[in-house]
């Protein structure tokens, strides 16, 4: 049977993040004894007890932080409201190891906090200390807690007046309201929000090696670059990749409710006005949130921005931005054109829809996996290459080592985020659109060139940013993969953190922030002109 | 010779036939219009006519040229979208202008500009399709379907997304504007009056069937069976029995016309009353009493029943008011006589 031509591509797409995944799950499949009972013995007892505390941990942390502030700011008015509103989400501007560096920083002995509770108080002692699992777990809370926020106030703000004013008439207060009635409704949204950040905790590699808290990530990266044993890093892999599928099927599940719960496009609704204490007991909570999440690390990395910029700011920093900004265009621009093709596959052939999901399940796997699956068959492919054709005296790899591999991990990761911005435009293209244009005379490229792309322009460019600020931001894939030379910014920062050296990454980690928000901006827009 | 033949179509989704073994044909200049209720397989027909649906089996030929092989694109026949598909990032003009590709500069604006003025959009060339209102968003996408010169335009469901007050004249200015270009169209509605202001042909379908393709007039007057009677205009079917060659009776009387062939004396049938058909006669022996009354403004629909029991429907000028439980005179005017065997 041949299948039809767009279907076709599709798959090809999807062989792009299934090959790296299946290759890793295929791994688990021929275990080596000898590796296992060293694993058992010395790794996976402290790997899975770390894990399972920041999977704990965190998901606790940015539900108690991510639904009483979407709660607060979608259903009641108070000072800062209309600011905290798009404020909340500005953490996401900060890669998850800057958060870490600077919160360190903050947080140590020496750092301004203890000093400035020793010089009033005359004792700091009674502060945590930051090097914990406890630290890991409140970095990572302050740094993922947007994902519950945003899901949160989508849905607190489309049903939560109507509920509260259901609530009310059945006689419950506002928080019985709350509990009631609200939480119950918005499960789907908390949930997929929660399972986001989750994903996100597994997938985190520079603040876990930031805290030296061994994680399977950080483990998979000692494995092939301390060890050198590929096969460690692929067994390692392909646990990681087993939890991950628990998270991506509840993920599923969660968005499967939210298409049958109605959210509704309520009419705008007066909010509840609260006054005296509690108004400024909601700001406060908000404002104290934005402190620790934003304000304080962004102002701890300006300040050793600052003292270092005289010999920071060179030519070796110049050279560094515009590889990081030369790699994130090439690959926003791949990234994008391969999830063009995938959605106008999808708009062709309606049964590429399910190929499309799998192909763009690389937004829940962690880059140190992908990194790992995607060189091994690459390895493969040079080896064959190199064994079937005639080389040039002392060539050792045709592949490995270029710029093919890096960008096949990329696109492999980051497919979902430029699909999703594709394809919400393209849902917009009604099918009589395409029809009327193709009644007029058009077919095949110029349909595409005519209809498709003046009308994707706008959808193009938002997956062309979002691509572009992730590969930015991306340090494990980068760090695995990249060509002699294609130091990024990224990569900067790992080298400096991993000599302790914060204010010299500060600078680096600065740029990052900067185009972190980019991304933030037209998200909170793109509320504001939905809603 | 016909434009476009539809020559024993079918298509299938599943199991059951959408389009079911269905031929017509439409006269150069004519505008035939596919008429039933949605779900019937009027919009597959449209589609298949455009080259949107592959056909499964059948032929379709326009100006004696068969379609099957050709790809919707090299079709020259123009179609209007229920939604209009108006495409959103160009200029009114630009719209009107895109299946003009390959035209001289110069011709396609005087195109554009011709059909602008045809359409009664002259002014608004510049504007994009969103500031306009509903009811001029269509007669762009008609201007659009136009301007290439197709030999067929298609309309499906035109006029749907319109108040009725629009309907009514837009279909007038629809059909006008067609027949001043001698273009041919086929139009797909659910709605009667539209296929009857609009249509020259109209065919009512059901269940992917084609039950009659006619006049209007022919349509109404002389149903070909039970289905397309039931489905256009309203009436009631009376029992009766066949009397004569060319007469039956029953109990409003005896009544003579032409009946089908296959009819013989004695047979009983069903009798098409239609309530212009029953007119109110204070004089008339007869009487029927008032069950329901429906005003329309310039006329009383009435259901009467006959002694017998029998409901007929009855069109009456709206001054004469009656109660429920009335009885009036009544009188039959049957000009078309319609029987449908047991």
């Amino acid at each position: 049977m041949v299948l039809p031509r767009w279907r076709m591509v599709a798959l090809s797409i999807s062989l792009i993040t299934l090959i790296p995944l299946l290759l890793i799950l295929a791994s688990i499949t021929r275990p080596d004894a000898e590796l296992w009972s060293h694993l058992l013995e010395f790794q996976l007892p402290e790997l899975l007890a770390n894990t399972a505390w920041l999977l704990g941990g965190v998901g606790l942390g940015v539900l108690l932080l991510g639904v009483p502030l979407a709660w607060l700011v979608a259903v009641y008015e108070f000072p800062g409201r209309r600011i905290f509103n798009w404020a909340l989400m500005l953490p996401l501007a900060l890669p998850a190891y800057v958060m870490a560096f600077s919160q360190l920083g903050l947080f140590d002995f020496t750092g301004p906090i203890q000093s400035w509770l020793r010089d009033t108080t005359g004792d700091s002692s009674w502060v945590p200390a930051i090097r914990s699992t406890g630290g890991v777990i409140a970095v990572l809370v302050l740094a993922f807690y947007p994902y519950v926020y945003l899901l949160a106030r989508n849905a607190f703000a489309t049903m939560g007046r109507r509920a509260l004013e259901v609530g009310q008439s059945l006689g419950l207060s506002p928080l019985a309201g709350f509990w009631h009635v609200a939480l119950p409704m918005a499960r789907p949204w908390i949930a997929g929000g929660l399972t986001l950040a989750l994903m996100e905790t597994l997938a985190d590699f520079g603040t876990v090696a930031i805290f030296n808290f061994d994680t399977f990530t950080t483990a998979i990266y000692k494995a092939w670059f301390a060890l050198f044993s590929l096969p460690t890093a692929m067994q390692l892999a392909s646990l990681l990749v087993l939890l991950v599928f628990v998270l991506v099927v509840l993920e599923q599940r969660s968005r499967g409710r939210r298409a049958y719960t109605q959210a509704g496009k309520a009419a705008p609704q007066p909010r509840l006005r609260l006054s005296g204490v509690s108004a400024w007991v909601a700001s406060g909570f908000a404002a104290l949130v934005l402190l620790f999440a934003f304000a304080l690390p962004v102002a701890q990395l300006g300040w050793w921005a600052w003292s270092v910029f005289d010999t920071e700011f060179d030519a070796d920093f110049i050279g560094y931005v515009g590889r990081s900004l030369w790699l994130a265009l090439i690959a926003a621009v791949v990234v994008t054109l391969v999830a063009l093709l995938l959605s106008y596959a999808q708009r062709r052939d309606a049964k590429s829809a399910l190929i499309a999901r799998l192909a763009t399940l690389g937004y829940a796997v962690p880059g140190t996996v992908l990194a790992v699956g995607v060189f091994v068959p690459i390895a493969w492919l040079d080896n064959w290459l190199l064994a079937s054709f005639a080389w040039p005296e002392g060539t050792g790899a045709i592949l490995k080592g270029t710029l093919l591999v890096m960008l096949l991990a990329y696109t492999a990761r980051f497919l979902a985020v430029g699909h999703s911005a594709v394809d919400a435009a393209m849902h917009r293209i009604t099918r009589s659109q395409e029809e009327a244009a193709r009644n007029l005379g058009y077919s095949g490229f110029g349909l595409l060139a005519r209809l498709h792309l003046p009308l994707l322009s706008g959808g193009l460019f938002t997956a062309v940013l979002m691509v572009f600020v992730d590969v930015m931001k991306e340090m494990p894939i980068t760090l695995m993969t990249r060509p002699f030379g294609w130091d990024t910014l990224a990569v900067r920062i790992f080298n400096f953190t991993s000599e302790g050296e914060w204010e010299r990454a500060a600078l680096p980690a600065l740029a990052l922030v900067i185009a972190g928000l980019l991304p933030v901006i037209v998200l909170s827009r793109q509320k504001e002109s939905a809603s | 010779m016909m434009l476009l033949e539809f020559d024993n179509v079918t298509q299938s989704y599943g199991a059951a036939p959408v389009v079911d073994a269905m031929s017509f044909a439409l006269a150069d200049g004519e505008i035939g219009c596919l008429l039933g209720s949605s779900g019937c397989g009027k919009t597959t027909v449209l589609r298949c006519i455009a080259g949107f649906e592959p056909l499964q089996s059948g032929d379709i030929r326009l100006a004696g040229q068969a379609l099957a092989k050709v790809p919707a694109h090299q079709r020259p026949i123009g179609m209007v979208f229920q939604d209009y598909a108006l495409f959103p990032h160009l200029t009114v003009s630009a719209n009107v202008g895109f299946g003009l590709k390959g035209w001289a500069r110069r011709e396609r604006t005087a195109r554009v500009a011709e059909l602008l003025e045809l359409v009664g959009l002259a002014d608004s060339g510049s504007k994009y399709p969103h500031e306009l209102s509903g009811g001029q968003q269509q007669r762009v996408a008609l201007a659009r379907a136009l301007a290439p010169k197709p030999r067929l335009i298609l309309l499906d469901e035109p006029f749907s997304n319109l108040d009725v007050d629009l309907r009514e004249r837009l279909s007038r200015e629809v059909r006008d504007i067609l027949k001043r270009e001698g273009m041919s169209a086929i139009l797909v509605t659910h709605d009667q009056h539209e296929a009857f202001a609009m249509a020259d042909k109209v065919g009512v379908m059901q269940q992917g069937r084609l039950r009659q393709w006619d006049t209007p007039y022919r349509l109404y007057h002389q149903p070909a069976d039970r289905a397309v009677a039931d489905f256009i205009g309203q009436g009631v079917l009376v029992p009766g029995m066949v009397s004569g060659p060319a007469s039956l009776s029953f109990e409003l009387g005896e009544f003579s016309g032409q009946l089908p062939d296959e009819l013989a004396a004695g047979d009983a049938v069903d009798v098409l009353l239609r309530p212009d058909d029953v007119v109110h006669d204070d004089a008339s022996p007869l009487t029927a009493t008032v069950l329901a009354r429906d005003f329309r403004g310039t006329v009383f629909h009435y259901t009467l029943a006959l002694p017998s029991g029998q409901k007929v429907l009855a069109q009456v000028p709206s001054h004469h008011d009656h109660a429920i439980g009335e009885a009036i005179g009544i009188r039959l005017e049957l000009d078309h006589l319609i029987a449908f065997g047991r």
